[in-house]
């Protein structure tokens, strides 16, 4: 399990790899503000999607070990997330406090995307074992909450976009289908058992 | 307080403040340095700048003062950053769908209320004396470039045809064609691409029509053959590859208009006072200055005040955005 961990958290560290190399060469295009609050934006809905989707992988397929992986899925899905909304904050809003807010409140894609990033926040720093003892059974509602923010997170796409809805459409699309997944009554597999190694 | 980085543009990317402000004599003498002037052309007709010499050099190009001051952003990027749905629905996607247009043969029908309707061939529009006009260019999504077009006034162009005392607008159509426009194929925007002008506006001598950039012929992207270009006004006022010209006695229904009049009206003045529901329009991005410090204040009709703010007199302009 450690290998796959390794493998994955790599893996979710690839786009900040080229994303950083993008910058060290200066090479992101006319507009790099705009290309990197896109591609943190797009990676942090991707991975949430991402994470969605190991629920259902154990229902339909019965393997078990990925779910050992959502949590850290999750966080990287969070970790975007925030470089999202530093960017905007920093590069895009230049740290100017009173047109933050008033992007917040009266832009409304910009509202659901800020709603969508309080959600993830609270999931985030409740997302360890401690908070998971000490909320019992709420931890489980509190984090049912991340269907509520990647419906936030698609919506905040679909607003921004002015014409060609064909992008945010497929990500709606695939958690629709993430969704549906979980509806009662679908075939599924029961999950097997941990196989341990055993010493030979 | 906030303190802001340094800039950082490449330094290779700054031309010497005092370099930049002596370039056209510089540029002359080096002209006349290499013989040009010494083989027979013109001391005043050509370009001050020039592209990369992929597509064809516009010849006789008169200089004039307009935007002296500017600097030019890259060819490159205002050649790789385009809002042309017809040809994509991405920023680059026009610059790489640029090969499906074909700019000849090329006319451009003119009707409605004038004496003197016609069409006219893009190789007769070529004829009338082109000259360079440094202009700002501000796009309604909050990003700018500076961008030096090779074209002629549109206010005299307009006159050849003789426009009746009932024509009080003009209306400009883009080319319909899915196999030079993939971006038709599918209903994103209600093709063809239209927009308008109130005829003073159209008549104003800042109101330009554009057959070049950078001292040649318009790539693909960027609209060619032939493109308005309203510097005062958003971006998606200035229509690219038009084929048919109008004029109206109604107001004509431009496109955004069509599909979004809550967020696009006819007017489009860049105003940062008069906030779109996307864009506080306070500031713009400038195209090509990095990640740091290239954004600035953005100016009541683009820095055009002076010379257009008279014909909206009286208007309000957050009624008429």
């Amino acid at each position: 399990m450690k290998a796959w961990k390794t493998i994955v958290f790599s893996l979710c560290l690839l786009p900040l790899g080229y994303l950083g190399l993008g910058i060290y060469r200066e090479d992101l295009g006319p507009n790099p503000v705009e290309y990197l609050t896109h591609e943190t934006g797009a990676w942090a809905l991707r991975l949430l999607l991402v994470t969605l989707a190991i629920t259902p992988l154990r229902r339909f397929t019965g393997w078990r070990r990925p779910i050992l992986l959502r949590r850290m899925l999750g966080l990287f899905a969070f970790f975007y997330a925030c470089l999202h909304l530093l960017i905007w904050l920093w590069l895009d809003r230049e740290l100017v406090w009173s047109s933050m807010l008033e992007d917040i409140l009266k832009r409304p894609y910009i509202t659901v995307g800020f709603t969508a990033f309080m959600i993830l926040l609270a999931l985030a720093v409740t997302s360890n074992s401690f908070s998971m003892q000490r909320l019992g059974r709420r931890w489980k509602q509190l984090h049912r909450w991340v269907y509520g923010a990647a419906a936030l997170g698609i919506l905040h796409f679909i607003w921004l976009v002015k014409a060609d809805l064909l992008q945010p459409m497929i990500y709606l699309a695939v958690f629709l289908l993430l969704m549906a997944a979980r509806l009662p009554g679908l075939p599924e597999r029961k999950p097997a058992p941990f196989r341990r190694k055993v010493a030979g | 307080m906030i303190i802001k980085p340094a800039s950082r543009i490449r330094s290779s990317e700054i031309t010497d403040q005092e370099i930049w402000q002596r370039r056209r004599q510089l540029i002359k003498a080096a002209a006349a340095g290499s013989g040009l002037l010494l083989t027979g052309m013109s001391g005043i007709a050509r370009a001050l700048y020039r592209g990369p010499g992929k597509l064809e050099r516009i010849p006789g190009i008169y200089e004039t003062k307009y935007g002296e001051d500017l600097k030019p952003t890259a060819y490159r990027h205002i050649t790789s950053y385009n809002n042309f749905y017809e040809l994509g629905y991405g920023k680059r996607t026009p610059a790489e769908n640029a090969d499906f247009l074909k700019p000849r043969p090329w006319t451009v029908k003119v009707s409605g209320e004038c004496e003197k309707p016609g069409v006219m061939d893009i190789e007769d529009i070529l004829k009338i004396d082109q000259e360079e006009r440094v202009y700002r260019f501000r796009c309604v999504e909050a990003w700018a470039m500076v961008v030096p077009w090779v074209g002629f006034p549109l206010g005299s162009f307009l006159k050849r045809f003789a426009p009746t005392s009932r024509a009080r607008y003009v209306e400009f159509t883009t080319l319909y064609d899915p196999e030079q426009m993939p971006g038709q194929k599918r209903k994103v925007l209600d093709w063809p691409y239209r927009e308008g002008l109130r005829i003073d506006e159209a008549m104003h001598p800042l109101a330009f029509m554009a057959t070049g950039l950078y001292g040649e012929q318009l790539p693909a992207q960027n609209g060619a053959p032939l493109r308005l270009v309203v510097p005062w006004k958003y971006g998606f006022k200035s229509i690219k590859s038009i084929v048919s010209i109008r004029f109206m006695e109604e107001m004509p229904l431009n496109t955004w208009r069509r599909i979004a009049g809550d967020e696009y009206g006819f007017y489009a003045n860049v105003n940062p006072k008069v906030p779109h529901p996307r864009w506080s329009q306070k500031r713009h991005r400038v195209l090509g200055r990095g990640l740091f410090g290239s954004k600035e204040d953005t100016q009541l009709f683009n820095g055009y005040a002076e010379e257009v703010a008279g014909l909206y007199k009286g208007m309000d302009l957050h009624k008429n955005f």
